[in-house]
Protein backbone atom coordinates (compact mmCIF):
# COMPACT_ATOMS: atom_id res chain seq x y z
CA UNK A 1 0.00 0.00 0.00
CA UNK A 2 1.34 3.20 -1.21
CA UNK A 3 0.20 6.69 -0.52
CA UNK A 4 -1.02 6.50 -4.30
CA UNK A 5 -2.59 3.35 -4.35
CA UNK A 6 -6.69 4.06 -4.60
CA UNK A 7 -8.54 2.74 -2.15
CA UNK A 8 -10.02 -0.45 -2.69
CA UNK A 9 -14.09 -0.72 -1.93
CA UNK A 10 -15.26 -2.18 1.13
CA UNK A 11 -11.97 -3.25 2.00
CA UNK A 12 -10.56 -1.72 5.08
CA UNK A 13 -6.00 -0.74 5.21
CA UNK A 14 -4.83 -1.27 8.89
CA UNK A 15 -1.98 1.13 8.15
CA UNK A 16 0.14 3.07 10.54
CA UNK A 17 -2.98 5.70 10.55
CA UNK A 18 -5.26 3.22 11.98
CA UNK A 19 -3.36 1.39 14.44
CA UNK A 20 -2.36 4.89 16.12
CA UNK A 21 -6.16 5.79 16.56
CA UNK A 22 -7.20 1.97 17.28
CA UNK A 23 -3.91 1.95 19.73
CA UNK A 24 -6.43 1.51 22.92
CA UNK A 25 -8.75 -0.43 21.65
CA UNK A 26 -6.94 -3.22 19.76
CA UNK A 27 -5.01 -3.26 23.60
CA UNK A 28 -7.73 -4.26 24.95
CA UNK A 29 -8.84 -6.83 22.74
CA UNK A 30 -5.00 -8.42 22.51
CA UNK A 31 -5.75 -8.69 26.36
CA UNK A 32 -8.98 -11.39 25.75
CA UNK A 33 -6.33 -13.75 24.91
CA UNK A 34 -6.60 -14.48 28.44
CA UNK A 35 -9.56 -16.21 30.02
CA UNK A 36 -9.64 -14.19 32.95
CA UNK A 37 -9.23 -10.41 31.03
CA UNK A 38 -12.42 -12.19 29.19
CA UNK A 39 -14.23 -12.72 32.87
CA UNK A 40 -13.37 -9.52 33.60
CA UNK A 41 -14.23 -7.35 30.91
CA UNK A 42 -18.21 -9.61 31.38
CA UNK A 43 -18.14 -8.62 34.86
CA UNK A 44 -17.80 -5.03 34.26
CA UNK A 45 -17.98 -4.03 30.47
CA UNK A 46 -17.09 -0.04 31.26
CA UNK A 47 -14.78 -0.43 33.99
CA UNK A 48 -12.51 -2.53 31.62
CA UNK A 49 -12.86 0.20 28.55
CA UNK A 50 -12.08 2.84 30.69
CA UNK A 51 -8.84 0.81 32.20
CA UNK A 52 -7.78 0.63 28.82
CA UNK A 53 -8.45 3.85 27.85
CA UNK A 54 -10.74 3.95 25.18
CA UNK A 55 -12.20 6.98 23.96
CA UNK A 56 -15.84 7.68 23.01
CA UNK A 57 -15.92 6.44 19.73
CA UNK A 58 -14.54 3.07 20.96
CA UNK A 59 -16.44 2.78 23.88
CA UNK A 60 -19.56 3.30 21.42
CA UNK A 61 -18.28 1.03 19.37
CA UNK A 62 -17.74 -2.22 22.02
CA UNK A 63 -21.22 -1.11 23.19
CA UNK A 64 -23.15 -1.47 19.74
CA UNK A 65 -21.30 -4.79 19.15
CA UNK A 66 -20.80 -3.51 15.60
CA UNK A 67 -17.89 -4.28 13.70
CA UNK A 68 -17.86 -1.66 10.96
CA UNK A 69 -18.28 1.13 13.79
CA UNK A 70 -15.62 -0.61 15.38
CA UNK A 71 -13.30 -0.92 12.20
CA UNK A 72 -14.24 3.09 11.82
CA UNK A 73 -12.62 3.28 15.45
CA UNK A 74 -9.32 2.09 14.80
CA UNK A 75 -9.97 -1.66 15.40
CA UNK A 76 -7.87 -3.99 13.56
CA UNK A 77 -10.14 -7.36 12.44
CA UNK A 78 -7.41 -10.08 14.35
CA UNK A 79 -7.84 -8.65 17.71
CA UNK A 80 -11.45 -7.90 16.90
CA UNK A 81 -12.24 -11.54 16.25
CA UNK A 82 -11.06 -12.58 20.38
CA UNK A 83 -13.69 -9.62 21.29
CA UNK A 84 -15.85 -11.35 19.29
CA UNK A 85 -15.26 -14.58 20.29
CA UNK A 86 -16.87 -13.81 24.08
CA UNK A 87 -19.92 -13.82 22.58
CA UNK A 88 -19.24 -17.04 20.71
CA UNK A 89 -19.66 -15.11 17.09
CA UNK A 90 -17.04 -16.36 14.73
CA UNK A 91 -15.80 -14.68 11.23
CA UNK A 92 -19.17 -16.28 9.70
CA UNK A 93 -21.15 -13.85 12.14
CA UNK A 94 -18.71 -10.97 11.54
CA UNK A 95 -19.05 -11.30 8.23
CA UNK A 96 -22.97 -11.25 8.07
CA UNK A 97 -23.09 -8.70 10.29
CA UNK A 98 -20.69 -6.15 8.27
CA UNK A 99 -22.53 -7.11 4.97
CA UNK A 100 -26.18 -6.76 6.48
CA UNK A 101 -27.13 -10.40 5.73
CA UNK A 102 -28.47 -13.17 8.25
CA UNK A 103 -25.49 -15.52 8.36
CA UNK A 104 -27.58 -18.10 6.21
CA UNK A 105 -27.18 -16.04 3.35
CA UNK A 106 -23.58 -15.11 4.31
CA UNK A 107 -22.71 -18.79 3.69
CA UNK A 108 -24.47 -19.72 1.19
CA UNK A 109 -22.79 -16.63 -0.69
CA UNK A 110 -19.33 -18.60 0.15
CA UNK A 111 -20.94 -22.30 -0.88
CA UNK A 112 -22.01 -20.29 -4.19
CA UNK A 113 -18.33 -19.08 -4.72
CA UNK A 114 -17.18 -22.39 -5.24
CA UNK A 115 -20.19 -23.51 -7.21
CA UNK B 1 24.44 -29.65 3.90
CA UNK B 2 20.99 -29.86 4.82
CA UNK B 3 18.52 -30.76 1.96
CA UNK B 4 14.90 -28.84 1.00
CA UNK B 5 13.78 -31.87 -0.16
CA UNK B 6 10.22 -30.37 -0.81
CA UNK B 7 7.15 -27.71 0.14
CA UNK B 8 4.00 -27.83 1.36
CA UNK B 9 1.27 -25.02 0.95
CA UNK B 10 -2.04 -24.85 3.08
CA UNK B 11 -4.65 -22.64 4.55
CA UNK B 12 -4.98 -22.39 8.23
CA UNK B 13 -8.18 -21.42 9.10
CA UNK B 14 -9.37 -21.46 13.03
CA UNK B 15 -12.23 -23.55 12.00
CA UNK B 16 -10.08 -26.40 10.76
CA UNK B 17 -8.63 -26.91 14.22
CA UNK B 18 -12.07 -27.22 15.44
CA UNK B 19 -12.80 -29.67 12.78
CA UNK B 20 -10.13 -31.92 14.02
CA UNK B 21 -10.50 -31.51 18.05
CA UNK B 22 -14.46 -32.75 16.98
CA UNK B 23 -12.87 -35.25 14.00
CA UNK B 24 -15.43 -34.85 11.81
CA UNK B 25 -13.63 -35.58 9.09
CA UNK B 26 -16.89 -37.48 7.62
CA UNK B 27 -19.03 -34.70 7.81
CA UNK B 28 -20.10 -33.83 4.56
CA UNK B 29 -18.96 -29.93 4.72
CA UNK B 30 -15.64 -31.06 6.12
CA UNK B 31 -14.62 -34.59 3.87
CA UNK B 32 -13.59 -32.95 0.42
CA UNK B 33 -10.75 -30.72 2.35
CA UNK B 34 -9.90 -33.28 4.78
CA UNK B 35 -9.88 -36.26 2.09
CA UNK B 36 -6.73 -34.22 0.37
CA UNK B 37 -4.07 -34.63 3.23
CA UNK B 38 -4.13 -38.50 3.31
CA UNK B 39 -1.95 -37.83 -0.15
CA UNK B 40 0.36 -35.86 1.64
CA UNK B 41 0.84 -38.00 4.93
CA UNK B 42 1.82 -40.97 1.92
CA UNK B 43 4.53 -38.19 0.95
CA UNK B 44 5.71 -37.46 4.60
CA UNK B 45 6.20 -41.31 5.23
CA UNK B 46 8.53 -41.50 1.87
CA UNK B 47 10.51 -38.52 1.76
CA UNK B 48 10.72 -38.32 6.01
CA UNK B 49 11.63 -35.05 6.77
CA UNK B 50 13.20 -34.33 9.83
CA UNK B 51 12.77 -30.63 10.02
CA UNK B 52 9.21 -27.95 8.71
CA UNK B 53 10.43 -24.39 8.55
CA UNK B 54 7.09 -22.80 8.97
CA UNK B 55 6.16 -19.55 7.39
CA UNK B 56 3.22 -18.19 8.67
CA UNK B 57 1.93 -15.04 9.83
CA UNK B 58 0.78 -14.10 13.72
CA UNK B 59 -3.16 -13.12 14.28
CA UNK B 60 -2.18 -10.76 17.59
CA UNK B 61 -0.99 -14.38 20.13
CA UNK B 62 2.53 -13.46 20.29
CA UNK B 63 3.02 -10.22 18.38
CA UNK B 64 0.97 -6.82 19.41
CA UNK B 65 1.07 -3.36 17.94
CA UNK B 66 3.37 -2.00 20.44
CA UNK B 67 6.35 -4.01 18.50
CA UNK B 68 5.77 -5.07 15.14
CA UNK B 69 8.66 -7.05 13.16
CA UNK B 70 8.12 -7.61 9.19
CA UNK B 71 9.93 -10.56 9.68
CA UNK B 72 10.46 -12.72 12.60
CA UNK B 73 12.06 -16.14 13.05
CA UNK B 74 12.53 -18.28 16.09
CA UNK B 75 15.15 -19.46 17.74
CA UNK B 76 13.88 -21.31 20.91
CA UNK B 77 14.51 -25.38 22.02
CA UNK B 78 10.39 -25.71 22.22
CA UNK B 79 7.46 -23.57 21.20
CA UNK B 80 3.73 -23.72 22.74
CA UNK B 81 0.46 -23.02 21.29
CA UNK B 82 -1.86 -21.45 23.52
CA UNK B 83 -5.68 -19.53 23.78
CA UNK B 84 -6.13 -17.18 21.45
CA UNK B 85 -9.85 -15.74 22.93
CA UNK B 86 -12.27 -17.82 21.00
CA UNK B 87 -12.32 -21.43 21.74
CA UNK B 88 -9.67 -23.15 19.84
CA UNK B 89 -8.13 -26.17 22.07
CA UNK B 90 -4.17 -25.04 22.53
CA UNK B 91 -2.19 -27.93 21.20
CA UNK B 92 0.92 -30.04 22.33
CA UNK B 93 3.95 -28.29 21.97
CA UNK B 94 6.47 -28.54 19.31
CA UNK B 95 10.40 -29.00 19.50
CA UNK B 96 12.22 -26.50 17.92
CA UNK B 97 16.09 -26.79 16.35
CA UNK B 98 17.72 -23.81 17.22
CA UNK B 99 21.21 -24.97 15.56
CA UNK B 100 19.14 -24.28 12.15
CA UNK B 101 17.21 -21.09 13.28
CA UNK B 102 20.47 -19.53 14.13
CA UNK B 103 22.25 -20.30 10.96
CA UNK B 104 19.11 -19.61 8.43
CA UNK B 105 18.94 -15.97 10.63
CA UNK B 106 22.63 -15.51 10.17
CA UNK B 107 22.17 -16.27 6.54
CA UNK B 108 19.48 -14.10 6.35
CA UNK B 109 21.21 -10.92 7.81
CA UNK B 110 24.44 -11.42 5.56
CA UNK B 111 21.47 -11.15 2.84
CA UNK B 112 20.36 -8.03 4.30
CA UNK B 113 17.12 -9.54 5.50
CA UNK B 114 17.21 -7.69 9.17
CA UNK B 115 15.28 -10.19 11.02
CA UNK B 116 13.85 -10.14 14.64
CA UNK B 117 14.81 -13.34 16.53
CA UNK B 118 12.59 -14.43 19.40
CA UNK B 119 14.22 -17.13 21.60
CA UNK B 120 10.64 -17.02 23.67
CA UNK B 121 7.30 -17.28 20.92
CA UNK B 122 3.83 -18.41 20.97
CA UNK B 123 2.67 -19.68 17.88
CA UNK B 124 -0.67 -19.55 17.24
CA UNK B 125 -2.91 -21.58 14.76
CA UNK B 126 -1.39 -20.46 11.58
CA UNK B 127 1.44 -22.67 12.57
CA UNK B 128 -0.17 -25.23 14.91
CA UNK B 129 -3.52 -26.42 12.23
CA UNK B 130 -0.82 -26.66 9.64
CA UNK B 131 1.50 -28.71 11.99
CA UNK B 132 -1.53 -30.97 12.82
CA UNK B 133 -2.89 -31.23 9.18
CA UNK B 134 0.30 -32.93 8.01
CA UNK B 135 1.43 -34.67 11.18
CA UNK B 136 -1.71 -35.65 12.58
CA UNK B 137 0.07 -38.20 14.89
CA UNK B 138 3.18 -36.59 16.11
CA UNK B 139 4.64 -37.12 19.56
CA UNK B 140 7.53 -37.87 21.15
CA UNK B 141 11.47 -37.52 20.30
CA UNK B 142 11.49 -38.71 17.01
CA UNK B 143 8.85 -36.18 16.03
CA UNK B 144 9.77 -33.64 13.19
CA UNK B 145 11.55 -30.52 14.75
CA UNK B 146 10.65 -26.93 13.90
CA UNK B 147 11.65 -23.11 12.83
CA UNK B 148 8.95 -20.90 12.77
CA UNK B 149 9.03 -17.64 10.57
CA UNK B 150 6.69 -15.18 10.87
CA UNK B 151 5.78 -12.11 8.22
CA UNK B 152 4.00 -9.54 9.24
CA UNK B 153 0.09 -9.52 7.49
CA UNK B 154 -1.09 -7.15 10.49
CA UNK B 155 -0.20 -3.63 10.01
CA UNK B 156 0.53 -2.30 6.53
CA UNK B 157 2.92 -1.77 5.28
CA UNK B 158 3.47 -5.58 4.55
CA UNK B 159 7.03 -6.84 2.61
CA UNK B 160 5.93 -7.07 -0.67
CA UNK B 161 5.59 -10.06 -2.71
CA UNK B 162 9.19 -9.67 -4.19
CA UNK B 163 10.28 -8.99 -0.99
CA UNK B 164 8.98 -12.47 0.28
CA UNK B 165 9.77 -14.20 -2.73
CA UNK B 166 14.15 -13.14 -1.87
CA UNK B 167 13.71 -13.85 1.90
CA UNK B 168 12.53 -17.52 0.49
CA UNK B 169 15.83 -18.09 -1.94
CA UNK B 170 17.91 -16.55 1.48
CA UNK B 171 16.18 -19.43 3.02
CA UNK B 172 17.35 -21.86 0.57
CA UNK B 173 20.71 -20.52 0.56
CA UNK B 174 21.15 -21.32 4.09
CA UNK B 175 20.69 -25.11 3.72
CA UNK B 176 23.48 -25.11 1.68
CA UNK B 177 26.11 -24.43 4.18
CA UNK B 178 24.60 -25.79 7.02
CA UNK B 179 26.86 -28.79 7.83
CA UNK B 180 24.06 -31.67 9.49
CA UNK B 181 22.56 -33.66 6.84
CA UNK B 182 19.03 -33.13 7.18
CA UNK B 183 16.18 -33.05 5.52
CA UNK B 184 14.15 -29.99 5.44
CA UNK B 185 10.63 -29.47 4.36
CA UNK B 186 9.61 -25.46 3.55
CA UNK B 187 5.59 -24.69 4.62
CA UNK B 188 4.07 -21.22 3.59
CA UNK B 189 0.62 -20.90 4.94
CA UNK B 190 -2.88 -19.17 4.76
CA UNK B 191 -4.59 -17.67 1.34
CA UNK B 192 -5.81 -18.75 -0.47
CA UNK B 193 -8.66 -15.76 -1.52
CA UNK B 194 -10.59 -14.21 1.38
CA UNK B 195 -11.84 -11.41 3.58
CA UNK B 196 -12.90 -10.74 7.11
CA UNK B 197 -13.09 -6.89 7.28
CA UNK B 198 -15.46 -4.39 6.04
CA UNK B 199 -18.46 -4.33 3.27
CA UNK B 200 -16.47 -6.53 1.39
CA UNK B 201 -16.42 -9.08 3.69
CA UNK B 202 -16.75 -12.93 2.17
CA UNK B 203 -14.47 -12.16 -0.65
CA UNK B 204 -13.58 -15.28 -2.97
CA UNK B 205 -11.78 -15.14 -6.50
CA UNK B 206 -11.57 -18.68 -7.84
CA UNK B 207 -10.01 -17.53 -11.05
CA UNK B 208 -7.17 -15.42 -9.58
CA UNK B 209 -6.46 -18.75 -6.51
CA UNK B 210 -6.30 -21.02 -9.64
CA UNK B 211 -3.94 -19.24 -11.82
CA UNK B 212 -1.79 -18.49 -8.21
CA UNK B 213 -2.11 -22.89 -7.84
CA UNK B 214 -0.34 -23.00 -11.05
CA UNK B 215 1.93 -20.44 -11.47
CA UNK B 216 3.61 -21.14 -8.26
CA UNK B 217 4.82 -24.25 -9.60
CA UNK B 218 7.13 -22.98 -12.82
CA UNK B 219 6.96 -19.33 -12.79
CA UNK B 220 6.50 -17.58 -9.14
CA UNK B 221 8.20 -14.99 -10.14
CA UNK B 222 5.23 -13.46 -12.05
CA UNK B 223 3.24 -13.70 -9.09
CA UNK B 224 6.55 -12.04 -6.82
CA UNK B 225 5.24 -9.20 -9.41
CA UNK B 226 2.18 -8.25 -8.12
CA UNK B 227 2.15 -4.86 -5.50
CA UNK B 228 0.59 -6.13 -1.88
CA UNK B 229 -2.55 -3.63 -2.98
CA UNK B 230 -2.88 -5.58 -6.06
CA UNK B 231 -2.93 -9.16 -3.79
CA UNK B 232 -5.35 -7.32 -1.99
CA UNK B 233 -7.64 -6.37 -4.35
CA UNK B 234 -7.33 -9.41 -6.34
CA UNK B 235 -7.50 -12.17 -3.56
CA UNK B 236 -8.88 -9.84 -0.63
CA UNK B 237 -7.73 -8.39 2.36
CA UNK B 238 -6.84 -11.35 4.01
CA UNK B 239 -5.73 -13.01 0.94
CA UNK B 240 -2.67 -11.43 1.12
CA UNK B 241 -1.06 -13.99 3.10
CA UNK B 242 -0.29 -15.66 -0.21
CA UNK B 243 3.15 -13.65 0.51
CA UNK B 244 3.89 -16.61 2.76
CA UNK B 245 3.33 -19.04 -0.14
CA UNK B 246 6.00 -17.16 -1.83
CA UNK B 247 8.50 -17.26 0.82
CA UNK B 248 8.24 -20.79 0.80
CA UNK B 249 8.58 -21.23 -2.68
CA UNK B 250 11.44 -18.61 -3.19
CA UNK B 251 13.22 -21.35 -0.33
CA UNK B 252 12.81 -23.92 -2.79
CA UNK B 253 15.64 -23.55 -5.16
CA UNK B 254 16.56 -26.65 -7.04
CA UNK B 255 14.01 -28.24 -9.87
CA UNK B 256 10.74 -28.03 -8.65
CA UNK B 257 7.77 -30.56 -9.80
CA UNK B 258 3.99 -30.71 -8.69
CA UNK B 259 3.94 -33.82 -6.52
CA UNK B 260 -0.19 -33.15 -5.28
CA UNK B 261 -2.67 -30.35 -5.28
CA UNK B 262 -6.28 -29.70 -4.11
CA UNK B 263 -8.48 -26.66 -3.92
CA UNK B 264 -11.67 -26.17 -1.73
CA UNK B 265 -14.56 -23.76 -1.82
CA UNK B 266 -15.12 -22.44 1.10
CA UNK B 267 -14.10 -23.54 4.15
CA UNK B 268 -15.66 -20.92 7.15
CA UNK B 269 -14.85 -17.83 4.77
CA UNK B 270 -12.03 -19.00 2.62
CA UNK B 271 -10.89 -21.03 -0.18
CA UNK B 272 -8.61 -23.59 1.09
CA UNK B 273 -5.62 -24.53 -1.30
CA UNK B 274 -3.24 -27.36 -0.71
CA UNK B 275 0.03 -27.75 -2.51
CA UNK B 276 3.00 -30.24 -2.05
CA UNK B 277 6.15 -29.80 -4.18
CA UNK B 278 9.00 -31.64 -4.44
CA UNK B 279 12.65 -29.62 -4.81
CA UNK B 280 15.18 -31.48 -6.57
CA UNK B 281 18.45 -30.28 -5.68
Amino acid sequence: MTATDQPIPGTPIFDGKMAQKGYALNKMCFSFNDAENRDEFVQDEDAYCTKYGLDDQQKAAIKGRNVLDLIEAGGNIYYLAKFAGIFGLGVQDIGAQQTGVTVEEFKQKLLDAGA
Amino acid sequence: MANVIGGFSTSHIPAIGNAISKKVFDDPYWKPFFDAYPPVHEWIADEKPDIAVVIYNDHGLNFFLDKMPTFSIGAATEYHNKDEGWGLQPVEPFPGDPGLSWHIIETAVEDEFEVTTCQEMYVDHAFAVPMSLFWPDRAGDDQVKTVPIVVNTVQHPLPSPSRCFRFGQSIGRARASYPDDEKIVVIGTGGLSHQLDGTRAGFINKEFDEMCMDKIVGAPEELAKYSTHELIELAGAQGVELINWLVMRGALTGDVSLAHANYHIPISNTAAGLMVLNNQA
